[in-house]
């Protein structure tokens, strides 16, 4: 009598955690995608390198992670940072240019990229400037070098789609060590550096504060001020990395097309995560799952053989089903129609 | 229970037997509510009580699981909130419940603008907003930001707009706890125009005195159960109090003893722990001195935007003083809130709200806030260390739920209320200032507030306590700051002699001159 009581218990439980939902969506796009293309999941060692679709996947998630990551930390503000792809685009342009200009050495591409990181970080740190000293809507802020990003990688490489050639540099996209591809390694070194960063220090729970209820948290002796620059800081940071990384094995810097629209990937990974757009709460597993759901839908297009036209038809579709599973609205109006409920209710 | 020899109207409301549960709760358990036109019908019970789930049954927001209303005589069934209006009954809710940043004429008006074919007539719209303003005594410009009017006139605001249906019940819903003693009296003036226009009005309030004022009659709830049926006039306050609690009413009482034991006792006056010397700010308090001294109840009075909360907010740097010096312990740095926090002058805002609780966070999150916010970002309270405050002011404070992972949102005022003390209590302060403490929150977690702060006080806590329950401040405080026009009108030193009136003295005279 008890047990199936606490079978349910426990399902409901389970169905009600804000991951439950992109978990369960991406574990059967991955299920699909094997029964539809057997060998999907095979992972080989090759060259002592792993190799196969769940490794590309892993790989190509790492670009929203970066961006997920910094704006998760914007969202939770109550702000948002629409720059992000343009400030991918700005610093591959900046470390491009550097190597281009010095040669294709490894210290030349530590220091390219050690300049590109630093230009991001310029560029986070007047996105705060923009939005805590001066008061501009994050909105409009951010959207300022959303638009004029580009120009400014465009000055830059003047104009050019930058090309060079420096294998160091490019083994930050595309090497591996110990096996892993490096970007997953970037990836991981980069998640644990930030979940240390907010959760073990109380930058998490003041960001979280400030997001909810920012006055109350004045009163508290909160400083918002430094604490929103240092998140708009750190997403841009992170928005450098992620275009170095996404952008290392082409070795061209065009600034026209990298980070395009990567900005509202990265909303998306943050949402998907169970992060609410309106500031507050935010979960940094809920990015990771979001961001490997999203490059799984990207990957899934090609294993289903979907029409390129009705891509991002199914892109939306997927992401769809995903809110409406999660929403608790909604859940409400289906469980309340269910019997399930009753027998909950009497135990 | 029901008084049935009662000769009055056809009553324009009957609930009958109302049960509803909630997972793992009985709210009302067969609950009777009677309300008759032209009568002021107060509905009064401690916090969880049931009064608001009763309401929201009446307002049509839950169906009951059993019993039956009846509105004019007629059975209804309230699938909505819609259906409830239909059929004649309007709310004001306790909180607020207009748009802050749309104009006065468009709160009021709002789903009823006055149409010219598909577009809205503004013009008319406001003067349909003037006219029911000026039914309230009120005049305002209708095209005035809501927001740019205080809390008092929002309420009426509110009540404007549940007017404009012409509603046969009028519920009312806390209404006067943002308002002061002449905003009430205005607003009773209203109630009981609209009672004598035939309007049943239910009314629901924490201030007896208020209930007693305006209301025939009164039922009285107690953990979601009906305990009785009264004419107002036929019961004692104490015997309401007891009926709402289920106990004596004498807890009010014992806390009454300390302001005559404290006012008569010598204090050691050589160096005050805050004072402020000419402190103001333009348009918001002009510059006065005070001295605030150890283990002493400083209360302030006055009336609601006399600048009590002002003051307060310059003492304690939530808004930076324009003038004046400010010396904490010898410190004269310019106050603002972390710096105050650091030096030991906490500040709990009168909006619990808005300038308190972050409600999404736990019960944990928010007794952590301030002591961390002191530490700085990268130096976070050990584990450890913070469970052992919490679990100690949970227990000290009697925080209910006792669970300090439950989300601060989901607690009542009064615990809420606890929680924001236990985060500035938890910063070990020496000073500490109370903006309305025990607003809108029952009469046993008032109690318990009152006796919390003259415990800290014997400990060696200065506290300003700011109330405008009068009878509240002179219990506790051994001296009362009368506030008038933003201008410290005088100060009070308690005693026996002391009453009510003095202080309205205080506040009247300077009026006159």
């Amino acid at each position: 009598m008890n047990a199936p009581n606490n079978v349910v218990a426990n399902l409901r439980r389970l169905t009600r955690h804000h991951l439950f939902w992109p978990v369960a969506a991406l574990v059967a796009l991955v299920l699909a995608c094997g029964a539809y293309s057997p060998g999907f999941l095979d992972v080989t060692v090759a060259d002592s390198h792993l190799f196969g679709q769940p490794v590309d996947i892993l790989r190509q998630s790492v670009t929203p992670l970066l961006l997920g990551l910094g704006m998760c930390l914007v969202i939770a503000t109550g702000g948002i940072d629409l720059s992000v792809g343009a400030v991918m685009a700005i610093s591959l342009a900046v470390s491009l240019t550097f190597i281009d200009a010095n040669g294709p050495g490894t210290a030349t591409a530590l220091t390219a990229l050690v300049i590109g990181l630093i230009t991001a970080l310029v560029i986070g740190t007047f996105n705060g400037f923009l939005v805590t000293v001066l008061g501009i809507q994050p909105f409009i802020a951010t959207m300022i070098l959303m638009v004029a990003g580009r120009g400014v990688a465009m000055l830059v490489t003047k104009g050019q789609i930058t090309t060079t050639a420096s294998p160091a540099f490019k083994s930050i996209g595309s090497g591996f060590v110990l096996g892993v591809p490096t970007p997953v390694v970037i990836g991981a070194v980069v998640l644990a550096i930030v979940a240390v960063l907010v959760r073990r220090t109380a930058l998490g729970m003041l960001v979280e504060s400030i997001g909810i209820n920012r006055e109350a948290s004045r009163l508290a002796g909160v400083r918002a001020t430094g604490l929103i620059w240092t998140v708009y800081a750190i997403c841009g940071l992170l928005a450098g990395l992620a275009g170095i990384v996404y952008g290392a094995p082409t070795m061209a810097a065009d600034a026209n097309n990298i980070g395009l629209m990567k900005e509202l990937d990265a909303i998306m990974v943050v949402v998907l995560g169970g992060t609410k757009l309106d500031g507050g709460k935010f979960s940094l597993a809920g990015v990771v799952v979001g961001s490997l759901l999203l490059t799984t839908i990207e990957r899934a297009v090609i294993i289903f053989h979907i029409p390129s036209q009705v891509t991002p038809l199914f892109k939306a579709l997927v992401l769809i089903v995903v809110c409406l599973a999660a929403s608790e609205r909604l859940r409400r109006a289906v469980t309340g129609l269910l019997p399930v409920r009753r027998l909950q209710e009497a135990s | 229970m029901t008084d049935q020899k009662d000769p009055g109207q056809a009553p324009v409301v009957e609930m009958r037997g109302i049960t509803i549960e909630f997972p793992g709760v009985k709210a009302l358990d067969g609950v009777d509510l009677t309300i008759r036109p032209g009568e002021v019908h107060a509905l009064m019970g401690e916090n969880g009580a049931g009064k608001s789930t009763l309401i929201k049954i009446l307002t049509g927001v839950y169906q009951p699981g059993a019993g039956a209303i009846r509105v004019a005589g007629e059975d209804v069934r309230f699938g909505s909130t819609a259906d409830s209006q239909a059929a004649g009954i309007s709310t004001v809710y306790q909180e607020v419940n207009l748009c802050p940043n749309l104009s006065v004429a468009e709160n009021i008006m709002l789903g009823h603008e006055v149409r010219r074919g598909p577009f809205v007539d503004w013009s008319a719209t406001r003067r349909a907003a003037t006219k029911h303003l000026a039914r309230l005594g009120l005049d305002l410009d209708p095209a005035s930001i809501l927001d740019s009017h205080s809390l008092a006139v929002q309420q009426l605001c509110a009540i404007a707009r549940a007017m404009v249906v012409r509603p046969r019940v009028l519920i009312l819903d806390e209404p006067t706890s943002s308002l002061d003693k002449a905003e009430v009296a205005e607003l009773f003036r209203v109630v009981r125009g609209l009672r004598d226009e035939g309007v049943a009005i239910l009314f629901v309030s924490h201030f007896l005195d208020q209930v007693y004022e305006i209301s025939d009659r009164m039922t009285i709830l107690r953990n979601g159960r009906l305990v009785g049926e009264h004419r107002t006039a036929e019961l004692s306050r104490m015997d309401l109090v007891s009926a709402m609690v289920g106990r004596s009413g004498e807890i009010l009482a014992d806390v009454g003893e300390r302001a005559a034991r404290v006012a008569a006792a010598e204090h050691d006056r050589a160096e005050p722990v805050l004072s402020a010397q000419g402190l103001g700010r333009p348009g918001s308090a002009a510059p006065f001195d005070l001295d605030l001294f150890e283990g002493e109840i400083v209360g302030m009075a006055g009336l609601l935007g006399s600048g009590r909360t002002e003051l307060a907010r310059l003492l304690f740097g939530a808004d930076k003083p324009s003038e004046g010096a400010l010396a904490v312990r010898g410190d004269t740095r310019a106050p603002s809130p972390l710096v105050s926090l650091r030096r030991g002058v906490v500040y709990s805002s009168e909006d619990r709200k808005k300038e308190g609780i972050i409600g999404d966070l736990t019960v944990r999150e928010n007794i952590a806030l301030a002591i961390q916010a002191g530490r700085g970002a990268l130096r976070k309270v050990p584990a450890k260390e913070l469970d052992a405050v919490v679990a100690k002011y949970i227990e000290a404070l009697q925080i209910h739920p006792a669970n300090p992972d439950a989300l601060v949102r989901n607690l009542s005022g009064g615990n809420q209320q606890k929680v924001l003390l236990a985060r500035w209590l938890a910063t070990g302060p020496k000073v500490l200032i109370l903006d309305e403490p025990t607003r809108g929150i029952d009469v046993g977690a008032k109690a318990e507030i009152q006796r919390l702060v003259t415990e800290l006080a014997d400990q060696g806590l200065s506290v300003l306590f700011i109330s405008s329950e009068l009878e509240e401040v002179l219990r506790l405080s051994e001296r009362v700051v009368v506030l008038r026009d933003r201008h410290v009108a005088g100060v009070i030193h308690n005693g026996p002699d002391v009453t009510v009136e003095t202080v309205l003295e205080t506040i009247a005279e300077r009026a006159a001159s």
